[in-house]
């Protein structure tokens, strides 16, 4: 019996799937742009800049990633890298370069010293740079092996080509 | 050489200058802290010291005696090559003071500022006494040795994060948090400002 409550079920489901269709369409398009375009901010306080300087030159290169500016301005950069030791004094300037960066962007905490404090377990270290801004990747290492950076950039990466991008629906 | 140096030193200021020793190779002198300023004129304009190089001012912890606090002076003479160390007690332990060697040696300056800062020992006498590493807000005086292990004071509010690995985060509200982005871990009170 094909009454109109059935029918209204069939239409809304139809326009849902539509609607995923095109949402998946448009997170998968918009991801694997992104990830290839990181215009990275490299926040470097501490002796991990020595190994952030080896990913960046040419035999690591992260440019093979996408990530190949170093943008010396928050408000052009996508990614903020957090490399080294952000102490109490560094906190308030870290905020206030993230808070600079435009949307949508993203924290890479690079070595163990932005991620837990590593063992300046001090007065005067800030216990990780996640109790300042949000983080979306931790790199071990004292300092990190180049490998270990590639890696987590293409975590990185896949955790932007995986971000699903809502739509919003105009009513006509 | 400096040892000759530190005998000269006791003989011309018997009162000032006792305990002379000599420990791996550093001639070392304890001086009175009210004599201090004297003893140093002497040491870096006498032709026969000339210590024109000041190496160091560091302070020193002894919690539990007294008195309690120490500053230990480093200097070398580039024309004698010898170096000469010496020590000065605080005589006050609530209040530890010690004449300042600014005006002397125009190194002595930030040192005295970095003693300052991290032992809250004050040095009378000197031209600009401000906090030289923690930021203006700190409260005590952090390489003290009854300064909290993890007593830390961020400048600005951290994010809602607990962790029982990396110690205290931000307050939790139940406790009542006075004021924002600072650690629940104070020091004691002490005389922090100037």
């Amino acid at each position: 019996m094909a009454d109109g409550q059935e029918i209204a079920g069939a239409i809304t489901t139809r326009r849902e799937e539509a609607e995923g269709f095109l949402r998946r369409t448009v997170s998968k398009g918009l991801g694997w742009a992104r990830k290839y375009s990181l215009f990275t901010y490299p926040f470097v306080t501490a002796c991990c800049g020595m190994e952030y300087m080896s990913v960046a030159s040419s035999r690591y290169d992260i440019a093979r990633f996408g990530a190949e500016y170093p943008r010396f301005s928050p408000r052009q950069s996508d990614l903020l890298l957090v490399v080294g030791t952000v102490n109490v004094k560094q906190g308030p300037i870290l905020r206030r370069v993230y808070e600079q960066m435009a949307e949508p962007k993203w924290v890479v905490a690079f070595g163990v010293c932005a991620s837990s404090g590593g063992f300046y377990d001090n007065y005067a270290v800030i216990q990780g740079i996640d109790r300042i801004v949000p983080v979306d990747v931790y790199i071990p290492g004292c300092p990190p092996r180049p490998e270990q950076v590639l890696d987590g950039l293409i975590m990185l990466q896949e955790k932007i080509a995986g971000e699903r991008h809502g739509l919003r629906i105009v009513p006509g | 050489m400096a040892k000759a140096v530190l005998e000269a030193l006791q003989q011309k200021f018997p009162e000032a200058v006792r305990d002379l020793y000599t420990h791996r190779g550093d001639d070392v002198a304890f001086v009175e802290a009210r004599g201090l300023v004297e003893v140093c004129n002497f040491l870096k304009f006498d032709p026969s010291t000339d210590l024109k190089l000041m190496l160091s001012v560091t302070g020193v912890d002894y919690l539990g005696e007294s008195p309690r606090f120490e500053c230990v002076y480093h200097f070398t003479s580039m024309t004698h090559h010898h170096r000469v160390r010496l020590r000065v007690k605080a005589p006050d332990d609530a209040d530890p003071r010690v004449p300042s060697v600014a005006g002397i040696w125009r190194t002595a300056n930030w040192w005295e500022r970095h003693v300052f800062d991290l032992y809250g020992i004050r040095f009378d006498g000197h031209p600009d006494l401000r906090r030289l590493y923690m930021p203006e807000s700190f409260v005590g005086h952090p390489l003290r040795k009854d300064y909290p292990m993890k007593g830390r004071q961020p400048l600005i509010p951290e994010r809602d994060f607990r962790d029982v690995i990396r110690g205290p985060g931000p307050q939790p509200r139940e406790q009542g948090r006075t004021f924002p982005g600072r650690s629940p871990i104070l020091p004691p009170a002490s005389p922090a400002k100037p």
